[in-house]
């Protein structure tokens, strides 16, 4: 192994494949498979209807059964590919009794063929259910999950951004006694996560009667040192002089925050709303904590209950797990190099 | 990333001018009867009242929680009873046998949540560290690689538990491929050890792409020259590992092993939508134990939940302070060099 690493430390030279090559491409082959594999079976799972998801072992594509409308037979009945002594046909199962099924050939109707089901395999093609998608929505309360999300995930990453930066600007642009320990106390807190302070916290939000409320939710997670931390270090980058012109100019301290230093701090408040809208989308103890009721659920939560349910429905599940990847992976597919550029900087998330 | 960053600034600034100008009259008054003092006041003020009512609040008045007993909410409402709580933790008859403690389900939770930490930190920063040095060769498309071990990162807890609940089960597709290679299927989440190993295994694969880009950032600090002088000197890449590679980017890999450790000490999420915390007690960690005494059991218990809480964020402190320490450090040698 390590002796492995050491080659692979090493930049490749020359031509031909060194062992070392052949390591690092299995290493990334294997990564895209582990990686990638299970989001992706996750969603062409999400289009199976429940009987194909029964199914073991399970095909890689989603199938439906193709079906026919036969003369004489009020529904479409299911076709089968019937392969016996008389050799291959299409035929449409009338009803089943035993081993036995009963089938009619739907170009001529009349006469009813008995054949044993080992003989008979559905007759399949490729298609998408696509009621996973839409019952959970109309049925169910997942519509009323994903505004609750998404109001959180708004609101929280606004509040996040205003008072974190204005925090940050008094921090960074103003002398003033006490402000080494306020930046001593928000670094050290840093790292205290909300899972350490669960009990008070419950009570201070009980206190304040936000139990079962989204604002319960978005409170106690939009002061973040991290963000305090990172716009801070920023705004030490922006020259003094630019806001002693502006004073010069009669600007007031406010219109120096939000017409100078809030635009010139853009990129950093770029990647702390990127990382908030993540955080707060996929936030979980805390709402499963502060939310009981289930009109408030936010999507997360209402996964977690839908999941812990007796009897799992798999096909609205595995749908709704990945509407619920979906705005992640978007910021991932849009930001990617950006947010890669914001963690190797400053270590967030 | 410009683009990004005008997008930004368009987006803070216009359709919030009016309001922000709505806003500067009153502030400008407030600025001439205070000063600039004032404006401090006024800047600081609502992150640190939020910070201070939800954050700094609750982790003193924790303290006093832990010290007392009964299941009502408010504190004022509780019954003091000192360090009885730690006591009833911390008790045992024997200390090599967790059957004997008195709160035993905290002994499995730390018994499980030490062991997990041990193996899913040591398995997690070995498996970064390759991938860093993977993607710090030349390779094409590197941009492609970066993402396809980073992009599990930002999915959330839930959905990582639930992607792979529906693979590890009974009839998932891993079963599946075991059945085809002739092997019998296994019940993954049904049996104590295959469902601890999963929840390592699952937990590395959702924060190896996070730990990976870390170490890559130090390996690319490495000045190249180096490399150049000891491929000049012919020195074997086992030496240059050893030599160079791995005592310049040992700063990184500490913060790295740390921030593993903090994370490790508080995993709940994707274990709890995975496990449960089951089969039994198998996966049962100490967040969850928190959160069952706290919330979740019929017999709710927050002194004892927050004693539980303090113990893990006394460990979880000591870590922070070793990060911070070894960042420090870091930060001067930057500067030095």
């Amino acid at each position: 192994m390590t002796r492995a690493l050491g080659f692979l430390t090493r930049r490749r030279g020359g031509a031909g494949w060194h062992w070392t090559d052949v390591v690092t491409f299995l290493w990334l082959g294997a990564g895209v498979a582990i990686m990638f594999g299970p989001a992706l079976w996750l969603v062409l799972s999400s289009f199976k209807s429940p009987a194909q998801l029964a199914e073991f072992p399970p095909t890689l594509l989603p199938y439906e059964a193709r079906t026919a409308v036969v003369e004489g037979y009020d529904r479409p009945l299911p076709l089968f590919v019937v392969t016996d002594e008389a050799g291959s046909r299409t035929l449409a199962e009338v009803r089943r009794v035993g081993t036995v099924a009963q089938m009619v050939d739907p170009e001529n109707p009349g006469e009813i063929e008995r054949v044993n089901i080992a003989n008979r395999a559905p007759d399949r093609q490729v298609g998408f259910s696509w009621g996973n998608y839409l019952d959970p929505f109309l049925r169910f309360d997942f519509l009323n999950y994903t505004l609750n999300s998404v109001f959180v995930t708004v609101v929280a990453t606004l509040i996040t951004l205003l008072t974190n930066s204005m925090a940050a600007f008094a921090l960074s642009k103003y002398e003033f006694r006490g402000r080494n320990l306020v930046v001593v106390l928000i670094i050290a807190t840093l790292m205290i996560p909300l899972s350490v302070i669960l009990v008070p916290l419950y009570s201070i939000i009980s206190a304040a009667g936000l139990v079962n409320s989204l604002w319960g939710v978005i409170l106690p997670t939009v002061a973040t040192p991290t963000g305090v931390f990172l716009l801070r270090q920023y705004m030490l980058t922006i020259p003094d002089e630019l806001l002693e012109a502006a004073r010069m100019d009669h600007a007031s301290e406010w219109q120096i925050y939000w017409r100078i230093v809030l635009p010139l701090t853009a990129p950093a408040l770029a990647v702390l709303a990127i990382f908030s809208v993540v955080w707060r989308w996929n936030d979980f103890l805390w709402p499963l904590i502060v939310l009981s009721r289930q009109e408030v659920y936010t999507l997360q939560v209402g996964l977690n209950a839908y999941a812990g349910e007796l009897n799992v429905q798999w096909h609205y599940l595995l749908a709704m797990t990945v509407i619920t990847m979906i705005p992640v992976v978007l910021v991932f597919v849009f930001l990617q190099r950006f947010i890669a550029s914001g963690i190797a900087g400053t270590g967030l998330k | 990333m410009k683009r990004l960053t005008q997008m930004a600034g368009a987006v803070v600034t216009a359709p919030l001018g009016w309001l922000a100008a709505l806003i500067d009259p009153p502030l400008r008054l407030w600025q001439r009867v205070a000063g600039q003092k004032g404006m401090v006041g006024f800047f600081l003020l609502p992150n640190m009242a939020i910070f201070g009512v939800f954050v700094l609040f609750p982790l003193v008045v924790n303290i006093a929680y832990s010290m007392t007993t009964g299941g009502a909410l408010f504190l004022a409402d509780r019954e003091f009873v000192g360090g009885a709580q730690y006591a009833r933790l911390l008790t045992c008859q024997n200390y090599l046998d967790i059957r004997t403690c008195q709160e035993d389900q905290f002994w499995t939770a730390v018994r499980n949540t030490g062991t997990f930490v041990v193996l899913q930190v040591t398995l997690l920063v070995i498996c970064a560290t390759a991938t860093a040095l993977i993607l710090n060769r030349e390779l094409r498309a590197r941009g492609f690689w970066r993402a396809v071990f980073f992009f599990p990162v930002l999915l959330s807890p839930v959905v990582v538990g639930l992607i792979w609940r529906w693979i590890l089960d009974r009839n998932g597709v891993l079963n599946a491929g075991l059945v085809g290679v002739g092997l019998d299927p296994v019940n993954w989440l049904l049996d104590r050890n295959f469902a601890f190993a999963a929840a390592i295994g699952v937990t590395i694969w959702a924060h190896l792409g996070f730990f990976a880009l870390i170490l890559l950032a130090g390996l690319q600090a490495i000045p190249r020259d180096l490399y150049e002088a000891a491929e000049m000197d012919g020195t074997r890449p086992a030496r240059v590992f050893w030599r160079i590679t791995l005592p310049l980017l040992m700063p990184n890999l500490l913060v790295v092993v740390v921030l593993a450790l903090i994370r490790a000490v508080q995993v709940f999420d994707e274990a709890y939508v995975l496990t449960g915390g089951g089969p039994g007690t198998a996966t049962l960690f100490l967040t969850q134990y928190i959160y069952e005494v706290g919330f979740a059991s019929l017999l709710k218990n927050p002194g004892l939940a927050a004693a539980a809480s303090i113990l893990m964020g006394g460990v979880l402190v000591v870590l922070t302070l070793v990060q911070l320490a070894l960042g420090r450090r870091n930060e001067r040698r930057g500067k030095l060099k």
